[in-house]
């Protein structure tokens, strides 16, 4: 039997029920959200099922929406089926005062140092997870670069002195 | 000894860390310039003798945090930012790069340029393998090979010099296809390869394939199972050399891959030795897919055969000859070069089959010029964790050896 994105939303739902919600197909792709206290809980479930078996996370990163009060933060898991070939993703979103959400690294070794980047460029906290340091960043810095408040520097920007760059 | 070498370094005013006189195993620091990682790759080692006992490895020394650079770019000057993730094999990352725009956009692109795409891909596989496999041998005490190899590696560059103009860092093709056709010059130098490369090959593997010195110092060294591997993200030909036939290429065709004849070769112990099979059997599969691309490409007749780009104005800059005689290829030009054209609002996820694994993109868009966020999904970030797990309980040349056979790519893996 096929394993359709129908398929798949019907058995989450069957088990999460209301939990699970936000069901988008774009460009062909299941996604949805959970809240961040079952993340691990809808990623088990996507491991062990013996029909859905989304064993191999492909990728896990986090995005930042700072006019999204409450739910500031979306760490995205990528999992894919490699059995039957079928991907999906789903969002945990957390508040930016509180980003804790739990880690994934006992189910898959894969997610440490995906989750130190993002810890990195983010500040998800990652409870539970063996060694939350930065990793491509420096460890002294204080900041998370790639939230929205640290823009990039603007190019037309004219209080720079550019002589040196012929600009 | 070692009270009176800890009452020395107190007399003295020096600061040891804690417990590092009385410990009998060595702190070794395995790069981050030596010459024998290959790239700035660092590795905290702890050795007894020879045999290492735990290494930590330290990454980030080349962070060029493309991902927030990118969220100020239009689509289109995102593709030198490509060039450098995994520079041995750039072409794949740009046209990866492109195909994930070009699902954005959903831009169908002829089947000329999905071929065309394709003999630049796989000529990109064939020369980061032939880098990988030939630093194996050198690391294994075979520099002849190298030197070998390089020449085609060389005329490889050619080819692309001939495409795009450049030779390591490409920023070949554009959104749509390619920015001209592919010259004369440029299929005589890939009938050229063709021709030779095979007979070079075949001498490269003939030297290391049953040579008993490589095959002593490879077979055994850094095993991992297939559970492990699928466990830590392995993915590409360390993955395959578990025994995972998982190839983007076979599971989610892109670029026409479907038309293709190829196998893909699997291994059973993923050692080192196993690897470098893999990956020299995938550069024979390469020569097999280019020259099928190529036959199909010669098929093409009258004006299909000039075809090297998909119909998109508002993201394919026009010819230069129409930018200066007509209004409309001047707007165009105009909107490109500034950045001015808005990219739907949307969220994709788009992988190829890079030279070390699944390369993905994932890019959202809130209907900007500039992406929202882009993420790129490095193979070599991810299964180089499994690292110090690879390297417990061999000795130090294998520790090097095998960080050698992971085809770990520094620019990649730092972003």
């Amino acid at each position: 039997m096929e394993l359709t994105n129908e398929y798949i939303k019907n058995r989450i739902i069957e088990k999460f029920g209301d939990a699970a919600s936000g069901f988008e197909e774009p460009y062909g792709m299941l996604s949805f959200e959970v809240p961040k206290e079952l993340n691990l809980r809808m990623l088990q479930f996507l491991y062990d099922d013996p029909e859905l078996r989304f064993q191999f996370l492909t990728d896990l990163q986090a995005i930042h929406y700072p006019d999204n009060p409450g739910r500031e933060l979306a760490v995205v898991y990528h999992v894919h089926n490699m059995k039957d070939n079928v991907r999906l993703r789903f969002k945990v979103f957390a508040s930016i005062e509180t980003p804790d959400v739990f880690t994934a690294t006992q189910l898959y070794a894969c997610a440490n140092w995906m989750e130190r980047e993002t810890y990195d460029f983010f500040g998800v906290n990652f409870v539970g997870h063996p060694n939350l340091k930065r990793i491509l960043n420096v460890d002294e810095m204080d900041y998370f670069p790639l939230r929205k408040e640290y823009p990039l520097e603007e190019q037309t920007r004219l209080d720079k002195d550019d002589e040196m760059f012929g600009r | 000894m070692a009270e009176e070498v800890l009452q020395n370094t107190i007399e003295q005013n020096i600061k040891l860390p804690e417990g590092s006189i009385e410990k009998t195993t060595t702190t070794l620091n395995l790069g981050p310039t030596h010459p024998a990682t290959h790239g700035v790759f660092q590795n905290i080692l702890e050795v007894d003798g020879e045999r290492v006992l735990s290494a930590e490895p330290t990454v980030g020394y080349i962070h060029r945090a493309f991902e927030k650079i990118a969220e100020r770019r239009p689509l289109y000057q995102i593709t030198p930012l490509t060039d450098r993730l995994n520079y041995c094999s750039a072409p794949i990352n740009n046209l990866g790069w492109h195909m994930t725009c070009e699902k954005l956009l959903h831009i169908e692109t002829p089947k000329r340029v999905d071929y065309l795409r394709v003999i630049i891909m796989e000529l990109a596989r064939i020369t980061d393998h032939l880098i990988c496999n030939s630093v194996i041998g050198v690391d294994a005490g075979a520099l002849s090979v190298f030197l070998y190899v390089m020449q085609y590696r060389e005329l490889v560059y050619e080819i692309y010099e001939e495409i795009c103009g450049a030779r390591l860092t490409t920023n070949i093709g554009r959104i749509g296809g390619f920015e001209r056709n592919f010259s004369a010059a440029a299929w005589e130098k890939l009938e050229r390869f063709l021709k030779d490369f095979p007979k070079a090959l075949k001498e490269f593997e003939d030297l290391l394939q049953r040579n008993r010195i490589f095959i002593d110092r490879t077979v055994g060294a850094g095993p991992i199972s297939a559970e492990r591997a699928l466990n830590y993200g392995f993915t590409g030909p360390n993955l395959r050399a578990a025994g995972v036939d998982y190839d983007v290429r076979v599971h989610t065709p892109y670029s026409s891959y479907q038309d293709f004849e190829f196998n893909i070769p699997v291994g059973t112990t993923g050692d080192v030795y196993d690897r470098w099979l893999v990956r020299n059997q995938e550069m024979w599969e390469s020569l097999k897919i280019i020259r099928q691309a190529y036959e199909k490409i010669q098929q093409f007749k009258g004006k299909e055969a000039e075809v090297y780009h998909a119909d998109v104005p508002e993201f394919y800059l026009p010819p230069k000859d129409k930018v200066y005689t007509t209004i409309e290829a001047l707007i165009w030009h105009f909107k490109i070069i500034m950045g001015e054209t808005n990219i739907p609002v949307g969220e994709v996820y788009h992988c190829v089959e890079g030279a070390n694994g699944e390369l993905g993109f994932y890019l959202i868009s809130d209907g900007g010029r500039s992406p929202y966020r882009l993420h790129f999904r490095r193979p070599c970030f991810i299964y180089y964790q499994a690292y110090p797990e690879l390297v417990k309980g061999a000795m130090l040349a294998d520790a090097v050896i095998i960080l050698s056979s992971l085809n770990l790519i520094a620019g990649e893996m730092d972003a």
